[in-house]
């Protein structure tokens, strides 16, 4: 069976010692009748195996066109990748034919969406949806996809999973869904897992069940984790490291310690500063001024420049560089001194 | 107490479905003080936007009573009925769903003058909406716009300016700031916080958000299927939480400092909300307690202050545990 799998999901060019994601200043536009939307202006990340990625941003920011673009299932019209490279494993995958790029999804880098009910098509059953994945990947036979839907229903803490494995998705509550959905994304055993705000739909007693799980699941099969996500509390809880976007751009990039205690990025500072937290009370929130630009209309310069508190006349013309201020630290400010304070 | 504007007694909200009533609010005794923010908490399908329906008069109670200002809403007919009706107003959780989008925002925003035209200022109905644009941080130039014209943010202050356009004393705001952006909640609450001391009003606060509702509430009640579990404020809820839902639920909120990580007392809840249409006997709560004994599913705990409760808990073994408490 093995020699099977290897033959159906090979793809060319495959180097296991090359990094596991590395994704290099992507780009991405959507071209609508009111203009170019330029979503993913440039974006670099890298995802190390058995590692949490957050990529942490407002609606509107990129983060999940980025997330999109990676996986190849941006509809194209309307979006189009204009460049960059994605880096699986030493193959880009921008430049690999329809029929190669299948088997990289969902065998290699799976994703999970925040929006578990749409996400599943309602008129199979859940046991029907992953046993499909066993059948079309792996080349199974129904009932031994079904057995394999059974067992992972299973790993995902669904209780009486053999029972469940017939129903409908409207027949599971909402963090039981997301479960299915996580069932489905690891059917194949990836190594690159992208979650898609996965919790935001939950209730916090089931996102913590929800985010229990993925690091209990990550940890057993040591994948990269890259997790899209507007919740800096949640962020706090799970990454490693932490990328934060604004008009499609990473602004700041750090591990989780650094950017909370000392945020490099006067975006990162004014963000912290303006959430009101549970183990604080009575601090007054800081307001970030006007709002997040429109992607047809990206201000010149740097893009926060007319929100920002430190903004002088530079950061309206130019675009500030990617300072290195740490091993593993970057941020794209001019007056990253100022914000660090020092 | 003569400061209490809103009060509910034994409040009860059934609807009947095929399968049976969904008991959405329980029996629900509030009060709310002049000038201050009572908080709601609690988890989807706990009744909250319910409550919230039935305070403003958009649901009718199945049970119990509502008084404004002393005045039992059930009594009240005609012309006192809608002057204590114009006394509560509601800011809605979806500004994009909440706004006509076939309105100019004057419109909108001077509509309740239409159904209150005694309620009209002196100086004329385009004054006072541009009065209240103006009062909610909008310019008022932009009366003659339409919603889809604003932003998230701006559309809720829209919303807001509506609920303040026949000078409410009370305003019940039913997850004001969910739908919006991280930098853009702290714009709008820091305009509610604004309005609340320059006016004198009193928030019903309903929100999932526990962090949001500490951060703006004077008094903090948790909702858990139709109920209110413990009832205080925001020290005792948040620093003192005696039932065993409301430690369970500050647990499981990240709190945005890494540092404190698997340092802070976790309890994982098993399972989801029983349905609301067939709750559990007796404790609603004890299918997923750690703590409950037969004697749960038999007598329903009060909501009250208990030997190790100094506020009201409805928990048979209510006791002190800081679940923020750093180790």
């Amino acid at each position: 069976m093995t020699d099977i799998t290897a033959q159906m999901d090979a793809v060319p060019g495959i180097d296991p010692r090359a990094p596991l994601l590395d994704v290099r200043d992507l780009r991405v536009e959507f071209r609508t009748r009111e203009g170019v939307a330029r979503a993913v202006n440039g974006v670099t990340l890298r995802l190390h195996p058995g590692e949490t990625l957050a990529v942490l941003g407002e609606s509107g920011c990129g983060k999940s066109v980025t997330a999109q673009a990676i996986m190849g299932i941006l509809d194209t019209p309307p979006a189009h990748v204009t460049g960059g490279q994605v880096l699986y494993r030493g193959v880009d995958l921008l430049r690999l034919p329809e029929n190669d790029r299948r088997k990289v999804r969902a065998n290699r880098i799976a994703m999970i969406f925040q929006d578990a009910l749409s996400a599943l098509n309602p008129v199979y059953t859940v046991g029907f949806q992953l046993g499909e994945l066993f059948r079309v990947h792996r080349g199974m036979s129904r009932g031994d996809a079904k057995r394999r839907a059974v067992e992972l229903l299973d790993q995902v803490r669904i209780p009486d999973a053999k029972r469940r494995v017939n129903d409908y998705p409207h027949e599971f509550s909402g963090g039981m869904r997301q479960r299915v959905m996580i069932a489905m994304a690891l059917a194949l055993d990836p190594e690159v897992l992208i979650a898609d705000e996965p919790t935001t739909a939950l209730d916090v007693t089931v996102q913590a069940q929800i985010m229990g799980l993925l690091a209990e699941l990550q940890r057993e099969r040591n994948m990269g984790l890259m997790l899209i996500t507007h919740d800096m509390g949640v962020v706090a809880d799970v990454a490693d490291r932490i990328a934060v976007m604004y008009a499609g751009q990473v602004v700041e990039e750090a591990p989780v310690y650094d950017i909370y205690a000392r945020p490099a990025h006067a975006y990162t500072k004014a963000l912290l500063e303006s959430i009101p937290r549970l183990d604080l009370k009575g601090r007054q929130l800081n307001v970030i001024r006007g709002l997040p630009p429109a992607l047809t209309d990206i201000p010149r310069g740097c893009a926060f420049h007319p929100r920002c508190a430190y903004a002088r006349e530079i950061c309206g013309i130019e675009p500030p560089p990617a300072y290195q201020i740490a091993p593993q630290r970057i941020a794209s400010c001019h007056f990253v001194r100022e914000v660090l304070g020092v | 107490m003569s400061d209490v504007v809103l009060e509910t007694r034994g409040l009860v909200k059934h609807f009947k479905t095929r399968a049976g009533a969904v008991r959405a609010v329980d029996g629900v005794d509030l009060q709310l003080r002049r000038g201050e923010t009572l908080g709601v908490v609690g988890e989807s399908g706990c009744g909250k936007s319910t409550l919230a329906k039935l305070l403003v008069g958009l649901e009718k109670p199945s049970g119990g009573e509502i008084r404004v200002r002393g005045d039992n809403m059930a009594r009240l007919r005609g012309s006192s009925l809608r002057r204590a009706r114009r006394n509560i107003q509601m800011v809605m959780q979806d500004p994009y769903t909440s706004l006509n989008p076939r309105m100019t925002v004057g419109d909108i925003i001077g509509e309740p003058y239409d159904i209150h035209p005694d309620a009209v200022p002196q100086h004329g109905k385009q004054r006072a909406v541009q009065e209240l644009l103006d009062l909610v941080g909008l310019n008022p130039d932009h009366i003659n716009r339409y919603p889809h014209q604003f932003s998230g943010g701006q559309r809720q202050r829209i919303g807001i300016a509506r609920a303040l356009a026949l000078r409410p004393e009370i305003i019940v705001c039913d997850e004001p700031v969910s739908a919006l952006d991280v930098s853009i909640q702290a714009q709008v609450i820091n305009l509610l916080e604004g309005l609340q001391r320059r006016l004198g009003l009193s928030y019903v606060f309903i929100a999932h958000d526990l962090s949001v509702v500490r951060h703006i509430s004077d008094r903090v009640a948790v909702m858990y299927l139709g109920k209110i579990v413990e009832y205080g404020n925001q020290v005792a809820i948040y620093d003192q939480p005696t039932h065993p839902y409301t430690q369970a639920l500050l647990s499981a909120v990240p709190v945005p400092d890494p540092r404190l990580r698997g340092r802070r007392d976790h309890i994982m809840l098993s399972g989801d909300v029983p349905s609301p249409a067939d709750p559990p006997s007796g404790c609603r709560f004890r299918t997923r307690c750690w703590k409950a004994q037969p004697g749960c599913a038999e007598h329903e705990p009060l909501l009250q202050i208990r030997e190790r409760s100094p506020h009201p808990s409805a928990c048979h073994f209510a006791e002190i545990r800081d679940v923020m408490r750093r180790f």
